[in-house]
Order: structure tokens, then C-alpha cells, then sequence
């Protein structure tokens, strides 16, 4: 039986880890190399390492982080931030990403989705949408908006239709971040999440908000999630994916265990 | 012991190359060459991505080398693409053969409330005395990222259920070839990619 992945998140600044809220007031949580394979060998399903902060700079050394992490990395490993160009997802693939993340670059530019799936694949292409839902709006949630530059910029496109869009140019999978829940650890927004994936026939990951356990259940069930990606929760001892999982197996969530 | 990397470049090798190493092996990569391929130890033919990518096999005439490989008793394990390509086609790619050591062919996962593609975590069940397979237990689960998949036959070496029972592991004689991706399956992949690397006749 196919299984909700549960995927630690790895959020990079000048090669270490940092955890905000609402994508501000950085701290430090560790080296990437390190917390990524302390992740896989608690039973995450994937990790996925986003530069939020990537600067022309910044290229080198993420390049250097993404392959001192993938080194020892036997489970999907999920690069982004920064990737503008098909150039430079193939550089991050011959690092050592199986999949590539692609946000603000996909929307100045489709046709980036396109170019990366030809060459490596749909299921190599993540779509990452930063998503703030439109208290102004008849519908908050089918209205949603996209935000870019690390949730600075309205995108001025509506989250459901672009998760289509993305689909339709071969995107692999969508991983949905609620701008209004991240950080806050008081659940993921269930209704944004499931609005998009009933939307698209490819696999969405719930982003932001991750507090509990029940925010999990919560996700997989009414937000109809594939998986879901917490950071916070995991970084500083507070629980491990293997002990997340078992939870949610005695919730009736499928997941993989043992792992 | 050294293992013979086909690239037909469909997609990213480094991955399958990487875990390879971990375990011990040589890797030699080859996108052309039939030489190392019929002088090759062990051939690993990787693959995500589109069926009709393999048509680079024929161009670069590595297909008969392949066939002469494997006619000669050389272990050969196809990954995702890479399996289906033993069978006689795809219906990805409806022109373009595959090598038809096995049979029947390959088709898409059948209309469904389910998503396609079939992207995750599963378990497998192993169905007969597989080598490829030693030491896997019941409901171990390995990574899986496809929309297309072959059938259940006396030949599945394991199956998995999504949508209905597919042939998640395919095992005659020296031939094996895996739907999911052992390289990204954590320990349960690793000790696959070990089994293929012991496999002895």
C-alpha cells in the first residue's frame, strides 16, 4: 500500500541551517550534511534542502552543500532555491539531487518547468508555490495568491491555477507552502491544500505549519496531502520522523515503518 | 568488481552511480561503447524518465551488445525505465521495441480515482525464491516514481498494489529488473543493489 511520505525540510542560509517564521527572523539549526543524514536515519522519507537565500555568491557554496549531503543520502533528495535556468538544475542533479525545486524562476518563466522535465523527467521537477490565502476575496482559499522572492512578491496568479499550469507542463509534483501558517506550528491549512490537490493528478506535499502530530492526520486526511514536510518540528530534538509515524500509524495513516 | 553504467541519457545517473560505490563496486559508465559492454562483469541499465529514450540503445548499436551480454551469462539488473525496456514495449511509446526478453509489455496504470503517476513509498511482495531479492522481509518498502508498469507473471519476482497487483520486480536467470528505484530505498535498496552485486549463477 502506497504510504504518506513524511519529508524533513532543510531550510539553508550561507550553508547552514536556518529556522524563521513567516520567512523572517533567521536562527541557526546545524549543518545540512549532518541534519540530513540524522533525518534519514530517523526515518524521514525524503529531505528536501531549500536555499532561501540564494545569491549569485551563495551558488557555490550551495552546490558544495547539496553534494557533501547527497553523499551518504540513500533516499530522495530534493534541491531548491536559486535555480533559474536548466543550466543550473543540471549542475544541482550532478551534485547528487534526484529532484529539483523550481519557485520564483518558473513563474518569471514557465517554460523552465518544461526545459528541466525533458531533460530529466517529470518526477525530477518539484514546483514550490508560495501561497498566501486573500482575506479580501470572495473565496480565501480558491483565490489564493502567489507570492515569490522567499514570499516578498505577489506573483499576481492564483495558487489553484498555477498548480495546473505547472501540471500541464510537467511538473512531477507541487509543494505548497501556506505563507499564513508557516513557522506558526498550529497546523497546515487543510483547505488551501486539499483545493490543490483535487485540482492536479500529481503528488502534492503540505508545507508549513507542522505543530502536532494531529496537524499531520489533519493533512493527509482532509487536506488529501501525499506528504507533507515539517522543520521546525524536527530540528532541535523535539521529534523524530520515526516517532511522527509511529503516531500517525496508530492514527490510521499509512506511512513506512518500520524505517 | 566492476559494474557496466549504461547511459542513455535519459535522466540522472549519479544516484545509482553513488550507492554502487557505497557498496564496493567499480563503476565504468558507457553512453556508446558496445565493447564494454560485452566485456562488462555486471550491467546495471538505469532509467527515469520517457520509454522511447531507449531508442538511443539501438542508435548506438548497444542492444545487440546487451543481448550478447546477457545471452552470455553476464548479470543484468534494469531500474524503472530501465526494467521495462526487458519486455517487448511500452505503450508510452508504441514504435519503439524493447528488448522482448520478456514477453508482454508494458502499459499505463488504468483510469482511477488514484493519481497517476504512482509517486512514493511501497511494499513488496515477494512471490518467488528471488536472489535478487534475499533477506527481503514481507511489506518492506522501496521508492517508486512511474506511470507506466508490467504485468503479474510467472516471471514477477515481487508485486506491488497501486490501483491493481504490477510486477514490481522481474527475476529469470541472470535477467532482473526493478520498477522502483533501489538506489533511493534506503537500507532495503541498498541490500538489493548488494544482492544483485553477490548474484551468482
Amino acid at each position: 500500500m502506497i504510504t504518506k511520505r513524511i519529508i524533513a525540510c532543510l531550510d539553508v542560509h550561507d550553508g547552514r541551517v536556518v529556522k524563521g517564521v513567516q520567512f523572517v527572523d533567521l536562527i541557526d539549526a546545524g549543518d545540512p550534511a549532518t541534519q540530513a543524514a540524522r533525518h534519514a536515519r530517523e526515518g524521514a522519507d525524503e529531505i528536501v534542502l531549500l536555499d532561501i537565500t540564494a545569491t549569485h555568491e551563495g551558488r557555490k557554496t550551495l552546490l558544495d552543500t547539496v553534494r557533501r549531503t547527497a553523499r551518504e543520502l540513500f533516499v530522495p533528495f530534493c534541491v531548491g532555491g536559486g535555480i533559474r535556468t536548466a543550466d543550473d538544475a543540471a549542475q544541482v542533479f550532478e551534485a547528487g539531487a534526484d529532484k529539483v525545486s523550481v519557485n520564483s524562476a518558473a513563474l518569471a518563466d514557465p517554460t523552465l518547468i518544461d526545459a528541466i522535465g525533458h531533460s530529466f523527467g517529470a518526477q525530477a521537477v518539484v514546483v514550490a508555490i508560495d501561497a498566501r490565502r486573500d482575506p479580501e476575496a470572495a473565496d480565501p482559499v480558491r483565490d489564493a495568491q502567489v507570492f515569490v522572492q522567499g514570499g516578498r512578491k505577489l506573483a499576481g496568479r492564483r495558487v489553484v491555477e498555477w498548480a495546473r499550469e505547472a501540471e500541464a507542463r510537467g511538473a512531477g509534483e507541487i509543494l505548497l507552502t501556506s505563507m499564513n501558517c508557516d513557522g506558526t506550528r498550529t497546523g497546515f491549512d487543510c483547505e488551501l491544500t486539499a483545493a490543490v490537490s483535487e485540482s492536479v493528478n500529481i503528488p502534492v506535499i503540505a508545507s508549513g505549519g507542522a505543530g502536532t502530530v494531529v496537524h499531520f492526520v489533519d493533512v493527509f486526511g482532509r487536506g488529501k496531502a501525499d506528504a507533507a514536510l515539517a522543520a521546525s518540528i524536527f530540528h532541535f530534538g523535539v521529534s523524530s520522523a520515526r516517532s511522527l509515524k509511529e503516531e500517525l500509524a496508530k492514527a490510521g495513516v499509512s506511512v513506512r515503518l518500520p524505517c | 568488481m566492476t559494474v557496466t553504467v549504461i547511459d542513455y541519457k535519459a535522466g540522472n545517473l549519479t544516484s545509482v552511480l553513488k550507492a554502487l560505490r557505497h557498496l564496493g563496486a567499480e563503476t565504468v559508465v558507457t553512453d556508446g561503447d558496445p565493447a564494454l559492454v560485452e566485456t562488462a562483469e555486471r550491467i546495471v541499465l538505469p532509467g527515469v524518465g520517457h520509454f522511447a529514450a531507449t531508442e538511443r540503445l539501438d542508435a548506438t548499436g548497444l542492444t545487440p551488445a546487451i543481448r550478447a551480454a546477457i545471452a552470455r551469462g553476464v548479470p543484468f539488473l534494469g531500474i524503472c525505465v530501465g526494467m521495462q525496456w526487458l519486455y517487448a514495449g511500452s505503450s508510452e511509446a508504441p514504435a519503439q521495441p524493447g528488448l522482448g526478453h520478456f514477453s508482454e509489455s508494458c502499459e499505463h496504470f488504468p483510469e482511477s480515482p488514484e493519481k497517476v503517476p504512482h509517486v512514493g513509498w511501497n511494499s513488496l511482495e515477494v512471490r518467488k525464491n528471488s536472489k535478487l531479492l534475499a533477506g527481503v522481509e514481507p511489506g518492506e518498502y522501496v521508492y517508486f516514481t512511474h506511470s507506466y508498469k508490467a504485468p503479474v507473471t510467472s516471471d514477477t519476482a515481487a508485486t506491488t498494489y497501486y490501483i491493481e497487483p504490477f510486477a514490481s520486480a522481474v527475476e529469470r536467470g541472470n535477467v532482473m529488473g526493478v520498477q522502483f528505484h533501489p538506489e533511493k530505498s534506503g537500507a532495503t535498496g541498498l541490500k538489493i543493489l548488494g544482492n544483485f552485486l553477490e548474484w551468482k549463477e
